[in-house]
């Protein structure tokens, strides 16, 4: 699988069977003088599930956010669907994107935040019908139509009129992840979801997420502490430092047999925290 | 002490109530329109607007509001625009008080918290359908206890309109003053007045906070609503 | 009519010495009584006396409801009944005076809030007398926290002096007007009153803005 160089990256919006989906290539992100991500290379295939570990400031929820837009590079080039990222064509230059070129990349990424994020001012059914009807201009009975359909698939449909402030934390992530589901992503961001969750209801949000990973060919990269988790759903997890890949591979490899120290130690620590 | 007087006077002082009202709801509507506008044009990331805007409010908050009045009543007609008494306290108080308001209305917007930006970006929202659809509805109820404070503040600076020859609650008293003397008594009078009508406006205010909050799922109890608390004048709030 | 400079450098002169003989030294003395006298209620205020503390809380909503022209045109007419006939220029600093007192109570009660408890408590046990903790402990705090919303006031008080004017005090807006109805030329004497409040008040934000920005990082 090679990484694709800057000139012709194949039809524009579809990469070529074969290619990878997300690609990062020689990525920098500094905040000042700290750098967290250093000339990091890494791809991600189509229907991959990929878990990131490692401790925190290695730079794992930040790649997460590079992705979702959320924040920009200070270097490199980062690749979704075969188009750049946080660049545009221009001729046969890459250029800074403007704010359109982000909006139509961005429609096939979609995120769920640790702190859930629901916006209070509206109900849950409205909180997944808003972005589709907005942004990808269905009509109102569409949307509701599949927010319900989502709700059934999380185990809310009873609370479709129900206010965000009325549900418990693991209900409102469960809402979170229709909400993202909503807008049909090719690539879902999953940073830390059920890190914020009182223990008794991390259960019933990561059996969404591995209804949603059964059911789907959703591309996900997800960041977590639940090894459990990472290994039922996961192809391949990735051990972070130091905003460097230190280690990857099957999660039987990496949680059974992992070949670098720095790993055991980081593995160690979290299970015995348990 | 001779008669006061105040039957014969009870309907000035009742059409001097009303203008003093109506000058300060429509003042009031006239600076909402005038915060927005500058408030948002303050966020803007294009230079141009955003220091205009800027120039804006601190040119009208800079200066006193009688300044302001004066200027418009006796210097703008001057070089060539003349209007109605009615509109030139309106359109003063409505720049001086938008200005403050667009302070609040800017701090609100800030005060949204920076994850529900995020969960605009996730979702791919474009910037308007963000401001409108979700971040101003969160920052509308932050807006009211202040704008609150400035709609009390804009009541007590009405008896300024006196002075532009229109005849509000003051220029009613004023009246009172040069044909039955007895200042003390119908300023007293004058005085109860201002504070009662402060009240009410205070007590509507707080109403429109519940209304606001109860959209949010945050509810507050009648007793809440009603109980004094009085007003903070907007620069101390932090504006 | 278009701008007139050299009528703008005639008149500039009495313009500014109003600002300074009666614009400049009431806002002084008002602020430095309201200072003091808004101290004094939020103490009375917070420690709870029996009759004292209703009664203040009574008189400090009532005066910060109320609008300053009627208050400044009750004393300037009530006193004299009352037999103390003052020259306007007392009236007017006494009446900003008291009527910030009350907005300078609350921004004071806010900082005395904003001590943490521990202080007090740190203070009861080392035994400091009640007269000692506020002095040397509580209100140095309070005060340094609210400090910025204090310059604010100030400012406040700033643009409403020209109220004045209507107890006969020859403040400068007032000065600014007569001058313009003595030679019929308006737009120079008001505009240069307008930029001279600019010039005073928007230093003096910057300056607050800045002060609030440090002390919130010290």
């Amino acid at each position: 699988m090679s990484t694709p160089d800057t000139a012709a990256p194949g039809a524009a919006g579809h990469h070529r069977d074969g290619e990878p989906l997300i690609t990062f290539d020689k990525v920098v992100k500094q905040f000042g003088d700290h750098v967290v991500l250093r000339d990091l290379d890494f791809t991600v295939a189509p229907g991959e599930r990929v878990t990131l570990i490692g401790p925190s400031g290695s730079g794992k929820t930040t790649i997460l956010r590079l992705l979702m837009t959320l924040e920009a590079p200070s270097g490199g080039n980062i690749w979704v669907d075969g188009e750049p990222l946080w660049h545009m064509h221009k001729g046969d230059q890459l250029v800074p994107a403007n704010e359109k070129h982000l909006r139509a990349v961005r429609t096939k990424i979609g995120m769920v935040f640790q702190q859930f994020n629901l916006f209070p001012n509206m109900s849950v059914l409205r909180n997944i019908t808003e972005a589709p009807v907005c942004v990808l201009g269905k009509s109102g009975e569409e949307a509701e139509h599949q927010a319900r359909e989502l709700l059934e698939r999380v185990g809310l449909e009873a609370k479709a009129d129900a206010h965000p402030s009325q549900l418990s934390g693991g209900q409102q992530q469960r809402v979170a992840i229709a909400r993202a589901l909503a807008m049909e992503p090719k690539i879902l961001l999953l940073d830390e979801v059920t890190s914020a969750l009182d223990p008794e209801l991390v259960a019933g949000v990561l059996n969404v997420l591995r209804n949603v990973a059964e059911t789907t060919d959703i591309t996900m990269l997800i960041v977590t502490h639940e090894m459990q988790f990472a290994r039922d759903v996961s192809q391949r997890v990735m051990m972070f430092d130091g905003g460097q890949v230190i280690e990857q591979g099957p999660p039987e490899k990496i949680f059974g047999h992992c070949d670098h120290e720095r790993t055991k130690r980081f593995l160690r620590a979290v299970i015995e925290e348990r | 002490m001779s008669g006061l007087e105040i039957g014969a006077w009870a309907d000035e002082l009742l059409a001097g109530v009303w203008v003093t009202v109506y000058i300060t709801v429509l003042s009031a509507c006239a600076a909402v329109v005038v915060a927005f506008a500058l408030g948002l044009t303050v966020r803007m990331q294009h230079i141009v607007p955003r220091t205009i805007a800027r120039v804006v409010i601190e040119v009208f908050r800079g200066t006193s509001l009688l300044v302001q009045l004066f200027w418009l009543f006796y210097a703008l007609p001057l070089l060539g625009y003349s209007m109605r008494p009615v509109t030139v306290g309106v359109v003063a108080f409505g720049l001086n008080f938008g200005a403050y308001g667009a302070e609040v209305v800017r701090g609100a917007i800030n005060a949204v918290p920076k994850a529900q930006w995020e969960g605009t970006i996730a979702l791919n929202l474009s910037p308007y359908q963000r401001m409108r659809r979700v971040i101003l509805p969160q920052a509308y109820p932050l807006m009211i206890p202040p704008f609150g404070n400035l709609l009390i503040q804009m009541l007590k600076s009405t008896p300024l309109v006196f002075l532009i020859t229109l005849t509000d609650l003051t220029a009613v008293a004023d009246q009172y003053r040069a044909s039955e003397g007895n200042e003390g008594f119908i300023f007293g009078v004058l005085l109860v007045v201002y504070f009662v009508l402060a009240y009410v406006f205070t007590v509507a205010m707080r109403l429109l906070e519940a209304r606001a909050k109860a959209r949010l799922g945050q509810r507050e109890s009648a007793r809440e609503v009603l109980a004094y608390r009085g007003p903070m004048e907007q620069e101390a709030a932090g504006g | 009519m278009t701008w007139d400079m050299d009528y703008a450098l005639d008149v500039l002169p009495p313009i500014l010495e109003a600002f300074l003989r009666y614009t400049l030294l009431v806002t002084v003395l008002a602020s430095v009584l309201a200072a003091v006298l808004g101290l004094v209620f939020a103490v009375v205020r917070r420690v709870r006396v029996p009759v004292l503390t209703p009664l203040t809380t009574a008189f400090v909503e009532f005066v910060r409801s109320t609008p300053i022209p009627i208050q400044l045109f009750f004393l300037f007419y009530v006193l004299p009944e009352a037999g103390l006939t003052l020259p306007g220029l007392f009236v007017g600093v006494v009446t900003l005076g008291v009527h910030y007192a009350c907005y300078y109570s609350e921004v004071y009660r806010a900082g005395i809030d904003g001590v943490p408890k521990g202080q007090w408590e740190a203070c009861t046990s080392l035994s400091m007398s009640p007269r000692y903790q506020w002095q040397h402990v509580v209100l140095p705090q309070a005060v340094r926290n609210v400090l910025p919303a204090l310059g604010n006031y100030v400012i406040s008080m700033f643009k409403e002096t020209p109220f004045l004017f209507l107890i006969a005090v020859p403040e400068m807006v007032q000065e600014a007007v007569a001058i313009g109805g003595r030679d019929f030329r308006y737009l120079e004497p008001v505009t240069i009153a307008g930029l001279i409040f600019l010039a005073a008040s928007y230093p003096s934000s910057v300056a607050i803005r800045r002060l609030e920005k440090r002390l919130v990082h010290a």
